[in-house]
């Protein structure tokens, strides 16, 4: 579904601080799976995620999307693209502050220019289905480390995105928190979505739901491969 | 109905134009009041062969300014600083400034 | 329909997001309707003032004739009168006797003016309605009413008690509120003005168009004269009033200078929490336009309010409250002043310029700083 081809990113290019965070990979995410991306701090995953994402370009090499070629996409093609496709959990929450969950749910789906009736309605289910309908009205920065975590995931699923990308999802739950976590994504892979996870915490990538761990280090691929 | 932060604004929207309408026919209902009371002023500027509205009672050129005779900026002292609050809020009438040639 | 469903989408995060920062933003509500409230306030004003002017001068005399003698009005002789009626198109000149009487018991400037109505009725005045209440005797707490004598000072110092025959009515304070009628007799008492002389003539002409040749005939006759047209006085308060003059421009220049600033703080960036905001709106698949689309409306939010309150606010000031916040402004050292309420006459186009004046460039200035944060690149907010 995703298919990267020498991808390359340079940092800085031309200036003393250059840094070269991706050095060629090469990589196919198939649809309708769960991949763990997992290497130590400063490997590169995190900018990986965001090139798969549509959210940077790479500084040579092509993406390509369902066959289609988006690295000389532009700008504007590229914001409907991630729309429509991705649905983003950041490492931090990245919540909106000051406003209500349910606002913060709603958000991604405003410049669709879909009724408000039921654009409400959905962001209440998926508030629902993740246990925090009595939340809907708090403003987010009452919510607890987990409950934000749930509120940023019915953020990405508000779109209804086949893919989900998520950085280091467990990052700030504690283990109880990081088993629900996997519990959703498992609903997530039941209901045919793909799954993007960069993570080091081994409860995630050791967890059954991954199918599949790509290794990186220092910006390359040393290894991926389905898990057994 | 109106639960949501738009329709409240959109509300306010049209409380405000009504305000500015309300304005204008204030103003067009208060000329047709005042209509009489204007008829009546400007009859007595013609009987009483008046020259200026009666605004600023201070200074002779501020209660006349159309009087002002062609000295007037230099009625004190010809480098004198204008004193008078409504010296300092009036323009100077045009007449002074162009000369009388004509 | 998917159109206004997302202006209005965006419109409730809009205000959502404004309404968090609810205290700032108030303020900044507050001063900006203060700043346009001044504003409008100025432009109602003055062109009430403007327009009444044209209206009731209209009728002012066709042309006043005055005499100048070391560069100030002159009394001016009554055989002018003569050589001025023989110019041909004059159809009549009428002497005019009035000046300015100081009262000291109350301490106040009146106009006096002699009256042909009084001619036959010496001892008898008629007064302003500001005259009224001003010069009542014993602190001038009680009016003066009809039948009541007031003592005039004449000049060699004898007293002169004359009778108020009646007041000029109410409705006519922007003209008259300072006015003293009196017989051509007890004025020429008062001032010891000869018999031979008059402050000023006022001309009839036969035909309009042939007041500038009369006006050229009558200077050069009499050079030490200057006849003043009708038209220049309508044209005086037209310019007296001209917002480009005197404290007008300061009042302007002071709104202008505080609207700068709210644009300028505007300007000069965002901080760095909105920022943030608009990266992760970019991030969750907001498209550039759609973030300039909510600042537009933050701007217009803002700015709206502060137009439609300081205008109003301003007329009420203007025509409700006879100008209250001005009053100190406008009567300076003027011991009389008229309690007029304006007739509000508005200008369409007026209001309109105040609109583009002050509600677009706050808006501009409001999306203009976005626009770069606008196009940033969206990664950025991974690392946040
Ligand atoms: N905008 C940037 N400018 C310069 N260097 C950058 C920039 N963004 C990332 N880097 C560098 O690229 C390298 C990879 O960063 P990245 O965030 O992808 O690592 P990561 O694998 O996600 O690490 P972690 O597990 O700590 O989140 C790091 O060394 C980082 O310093
Ligand atoms: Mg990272």
């Amino acid at each position: 579904m995703i298919h990267l081809q020498d991808i390359r990113k340079v940092f800085n290019a031309g200036k003393p601080n250059e840094f070269v965070a991706i050095k060629g990979v090469n990589l196919t995410i198939d649809s309708h799976g769960a991949t763990a991306l997992k290497g130590p701090s400063g490997s590169g995953k995190t900018t990986l995620l965001s090139m798969l994402g549509c959210m940077a370009r790479p500084t040579s090499g092509r993406i390509t999307l369902k066959d289609r070629e988006i690295t000389s996409l532009p700008e504007r093609f590229l914001t409907e693209i991630r729309r429509e496709t991705f649905g983003f959990m950041f490492q931090q929450f990245n919540l909106i502050k000051g406003i209500t969950a349910l606002e913060n749910v709603m958000i991604p789906a405003y410049p669709k220019g879909e009724k408000h009736v039921s654009l409400k309605k959905r962001a209440m289910d998926l508030l629902g289905l993740l246990n925090l309908a009595d939340k809907a009205l708090s403003k987010v920065e009452w919510l607890s480390g987990g409950e934000a975590q749930r509120v940023a995931i019915a953020r990405a699923l508000i779109n209804n995105p086949p893919i989900i990308i998520a950085d280091e999802p467990t990052a700030h739950l504690d283990t109880r928190l990081s088993m629900e976590l996997i519990q959703i994504m498992r609903r997530f892979k039941k209901d045919g979505k793909t799954l993007l996870i960069a993570s080091h915490d081994p409860i995630v990538y050791q967890s059954d739901v991954i199918d599949r761990i790509v290794d990186m280090r220092d910006g390359k691929v040393v290894s991926s491969g389905d898990v057994p | 109905m109106f639960e949501r932060k738009s329709d409240i604004f959109f509300i306010y929207l049209t409380v405000g134009v009504s305000l500015i309408c309300l304005i204008f026919l204030d103003a067009a209902v208060s000329q047709r009041l005042d209509r009489e009371a204007v008829r009546e002023r400007r009859e007595i500027v013609r009987v009483l062969t008046l020259t200026d509205l009666c605004l600023f009672t201070e200074a002779r050129y501020t209660r006349h300014p159309t009087m002002a005779d062609l000295n007037t900026p230099f009625q004190d002292h010809p480098v004198s600083l204008e004193h008078f609050p409504s010296g300092a809020i009036m323009a100077v009438p045009p007449h002074l400034k162009t000369q009388m040639q004509r | 329909m998917g159109y206004i469903n997302k202006q209005r989408n965006i419109l409730d995060f809009t205000l959502s997001s404004l309404g968090r920062r609810k205290g700032k933003n108030l303020a900044l509500v507050a001063v900006y309707t203060f700043v346009i409230f001044l504003l409008a306030s100025v432009l109602f004003f003055t062109h009430s003032i403007k327009k009444e002017a044209s209206l009731i001068l209209q009728d002012a005399p066709e042309m006043t004739v005055q005499r100048l003698v070391a560069g100030r009005q002159d009394l001016i002789p009554k055989r002018y009168i003569d050589s001025i009626r023989k110019i041909r198109g004059v159809q009549s000149v009428a002497p005019r006797l009035w000046g300015y009487y100081y009262d000291a018991l109350s301490g106040t400037n009146f106009t006096l003016m002699a009256n042909k109505d009084l001619k036959d009725r010496v001892g008898e005045i008629i007064i302003g309605s500001g005259v009224s209440w001003r010069s009542g005797t014993g602190k001038g707490k009680k009016a003066i009413r009809k039948n009541d004598i007031i003592p005039f000072k004449t000049y060699d110092g004898s007293a002169l008690p004359l009778k108020v025959k009646g007041i000029l009515s109410f409705s006519s304070e922007l003209v008259t509120t300072d006015l003293i009628l009196v017989s051509e007799t007890d004025f020429r008492k008062i001032f010891a003005i000869p018999h031979d002389h008059a402050t000023d003539l006022v001309l009839q002409v036969r035909n309009s168009k042939e007041l500038a040749t009369i006006a050229a005939k009558i200077t050069q006759r009499h050079p030490d004269t200057r006849p003043i047209l009708r038209e220049e006085i309508l044209r005086t308060y037209d310019a007296v009033f001209d917002w480009r003059g005197g404290m007008i421009i300061v009042v302007l220049s002071g709104a202008v200078f505080a609207f700068i600033i709210l644009a300028w703080d505007k300007a000069t960036g965002l901080s760095g929490e909105e920022k943030r905001e608009i990266g992760i709106l970019k991030a969750i698949g907001w498209e550039t336009s759609d973030i300039l689309l909510m600042k537009f409306w933050e701007g217009a939010a803002v700015s709206l309010s502060a137009f439609f309150m300081g205008t109003f606010l301003a007329y009420l000031h203007i025509f409700l409250s006879s100008s209250i916040l001005f009053e100190p402004v406008l009567k300076g050292w003027s011991v009389i002043y008229p309690h007029f309420r304006l007739t509000p006459y508005i200008d369409a186009y007026q209001i309109a310029t105040l609109f583009f004046l002050t509600v677009i460039p706050y808006t501009v200035a409001t999306i203009v700083p976005s626009w770069r944060s606008a196009t940033v690149d969206p990664d950025s907010v991974m690392r946040m």
